[in-house]
């Protein structure tokens, strides 16, 4: 099976950004390429004047008594962790053309981390046989 | 390759990657990173007060081909040393 993490990036919210983050960074520093879809929120998040505002949480983090991570904490924020992944190994962030269109996102907009817009099919076929995981 | 504490005691690294305050994958990242500033075959020593380090490290460098020297304990972080051979 194929070495390639491919990940696709649906929510938006910071902690599932930064969890995502984790396991691309990670995945680089194994060597192992990553290949990532940014769809609907994710895409959003990484619109450039959206960065510097807060992304909220999942509706996990609502439920009472539930600690509340992410800000604050010693954790490297998500588009840093996005960075280091990309200045160590092999990591490629497409935009989902078909988001971008629902959204109403001009590609131009995203932080130039984002590689390209491309469709499915494309982003399938960089995944070949690999596993796809979804957050 | 077992290397003793005394062992890990005794060397002087040719870096020192000082990771320490961040959360994981910080450690890992750092280590990353100072690997490919020195030449093959040199050591380097990751300083990290995540105590996962220590075996994300182990596992990194049996993936990468690197290696893993072993772990010192040091006042409120880990000592970390790994060779460099990729």
């Amino acid at each position: 099976m194929s070495d390639t993490l491919n990940l696709v990036m649906f929510s938006g919210t910071a902690d599932k950004l930064h969890a995502a983050a984790t396991l691309a960074a990670g995945a680089a520093a194994m060597d192992r390429p990553v290949n990532v879809l940014l769809q609907y929120w994710a895409l959003d998040a990484f619109r450039t004047e959206r960065l510097a505002e807060s992304h909220g949480l999942a509706w996990d983090a609502m439920t009472e008594g539930t600690a509340r991570p992410v800000n604050g904490t010693k954790s490297i924020p998500w588009l840093e962790t996005f960075r280091m992944a990309k200045e160590l190994g092999q990591v490629s962030i497409l935009a989902c053309s078909g988001s971008l269109d629902v959204l109403g996102i001009d590609v131009t907009t995203l932080d130039p981390i984002v590689d390209a817009s491309g469709g499915i099919a494309t982003f399938l076929m960089n995944a070949e046989d690999g596993q796809i995981v979804f957050i | 390759m077992t290397t003793t504490v005394a062992e890990l005691e005794a060397i002087t690294a040719d870096k020192i990657v000082d990771a320490r305050g961040t959360a994981c994958p910080g450690p890992l990242l750092e280590a990353k990173k100072g690997m490919t500033t020195v030449p093959l075959g040199s050591t380097i020593e990751i300083w990290s007060t995540d105590t996962a380090t220590k075996n994300d490290i182990s596992a990194w460098s049996a993936k990468v081909g690197h290696d893993f020297l072993g772990t010192l304990q040091a006042d409120g972080y880990d000592r970390v040393f790994v060779i460099r051979r990729k």
